[in-house]
């Protein structure tokens, strides 16, 4: 037993990076050519990061010999590139705690209890990581957690309740769908009478809203009533003037935003939300702990996609001499190299 | 050089030179102000938006499909709600004044 209050064994690992969008998995690629073996770290259920949350769809055209591809696309290349390499993923979790252990080492503990204990941790977050957007009502964070929440963590919370829905994406109507049997009654709050969301849960809403089992409101949440956190009302604004909705819960989903969150409590040098490092081995200013891609800033930064890949292949080479202090490396490329087509499994 | 006017959340107001064939959102961003737009610019979020006053709205071509379901991720949306970034700055649209809605 180590004392350790998670009921894990830390997992050890050559680099542990925070952020699975393109930088991060294009870091995986180059630290496998050098031997190095990542796991990763990402607050989204998903890999992809930006490119596969904010525009899965849209084209990108500046990646070099990749003269168009979408944001999946790309996304789902890299995947492939780093493949060889094993990496593993820890989604649907935040890295929470970084702390300097005895040896060196940096012990990295995430919300969901997965601990790592390894020498090299990269920040590739972009522009931090995707939390639930929340209303910028006053007072609002009194109701957190207790009748308003932003996400649905177990479906027993809202049994036997009043719930108000506001949002008008896939997963409000999808939560609607699964909410509406558990529920003492049920409504949907949106901008308009137009849904952005699968045509067959439009559909099915319209149906429970026919049928008088779901309410369909339009307008937007203008206030919130309650005592001691307890919902009791929400004002909305309509065309038509202010109206109150009764309701004890309410569920706003309004999409994603980003945000530092906890590594903006780890002694790093930031300004206006970018880290500062120095531009020979992206370490920052702590020792074995790098950051790539948008997150940084140096004289002369761009936030490019290519320009990550380029910060991602340069940390590497530090990386590997904390990860094996004793041991030369020498440079390599993947045209000519047998061991590097070993490692790819090419040979 | 056409112009245009922002009045920021504390309710100053900035008068900007615009670059003609800049989106809004651009030159609010290049001039510092704070203007979080989150996505870049390819109409993927909702952190560019906007009021316009009324004879800017009517100078400006409709928001299409796409800019209305962000504007669903928007706060505090009214009918002269718009995505900056959406709005490209031309000649015609000298001294448009804008105003950034609420962050959240």
């Amino acid at each position: 037993m180590t004392g350790s209050p998670s009921t894990q064994e830390p997992i050890q690992t050559d680099m542990v990076i925070i952020g699975a969008g393109p930088i991060g998995l294009f870091a995986v690629f180059e630290a496998g050519l050098l031997g190095l073996k990542c796991h990763l770290v990402d607050n989204l259920d998903k890999i992809g990061g930006q490119c596969a949350e904010l525009y899965p769809e849209k084209p990108i055209f500046d990646i070099p010999a990749v003269p168009r591809c979408t944001g999946q696309e790309l996304i789902d290349r890299l995947l492939e590139q780093a493949k060889p390499f094993e990496p593993v993923f820890h989604l649907d979790q935040q890295a929470s705690a970084l702390q300097r252990l005895e040896d060196g080492k940096w012990r990295l503990e995430t919300t969901a209890g997965t601990v790592f204990e390894t020498p090299n941790v990269v920040i590739a977050a972009g522009a931090g990581s995707f939390v639930p957007r929340r209303l910028p009502l006053p007072g609002a964070e009194d109701f957190e957690g207790k009748s308003l929440y932003y996400a649905v963590r177990r479906m027993e919370d809202f049994r036997g309740r009043h719930l108000l829905i506001a949002g008008g994406g896939d997963s409000a109507l999808d939560w609607l769908l699964n909410l509406e049997p558990l529920t003492a009654s049920i409504g949907i709050l949106h901008r308009r009478d137009e849904f952005r969301a699968a045509p067959d849960s439009v559909q099915r809403m319209r149906e429970l809203v026919e049928s008088g089992r779901a309410r369909l409101l339009l307008g937007q949440v203008a206030g919130l009533e309650g005592t001691g956190g307890q919902l009791e009302a929400v004002r909305i604004s309509t065309p038509d003037g202010e109206i109150r909705h009764e309701c004890d819960a309410l569920l706003a989903l309004f999409g994603l935003k980003m945000e530092l969150g906890p590594i903006a409590e780890w002694g790093l040098n930031i300004e206006r939300n970018l880290i500062h490092v120095d531009t020979e081995t992206f370490e920052t200013n702590q020792p074995g702990l790098f950051a790539i891609g948008d997150i940084i800033t140096y004289p002369g930064k761009l936030k490019l996609i290519l320009s990550g890949f380029h910060e991602a292949a340069l940390m590497c080479q530090k990386a590997f001499k904390n990860a094996h202090p004793d041991q030369r490396l020498v440079f390599r490329y993947t045209t000519s190299s047998s061991d590097l087509h070993k490692k790819l499994g090419v040979a | 050089m056409a112009k245009l006017k922002v009045t920021d959340r504390d309710g100053v107001q900035h008068e900007l030179e615009g670059e003609i064939g800049w989106s809004v959102m651009e030159i609010i961003r290049e001039a510092d102000l704070p203007i979080e737009a989150a996505c870049g610019g390819c109409c993927a979020c909702a952190t560019c938006h906007v009021y316009v006053d009324a004879g800017t709205l009517a100078k400006l071509p409709p928001a299409d499909a796409d800019e209305n379901m962000m504007l669903d991720e928007g706060f505090e949306v009214r009918d002269n709600s718009r995505l900056s970034c959406q709005i490209k700055f031309s000649e015609e649209l000298d001294g448009i004044e804008v105003e950034l809605a609420p962050e959240y």
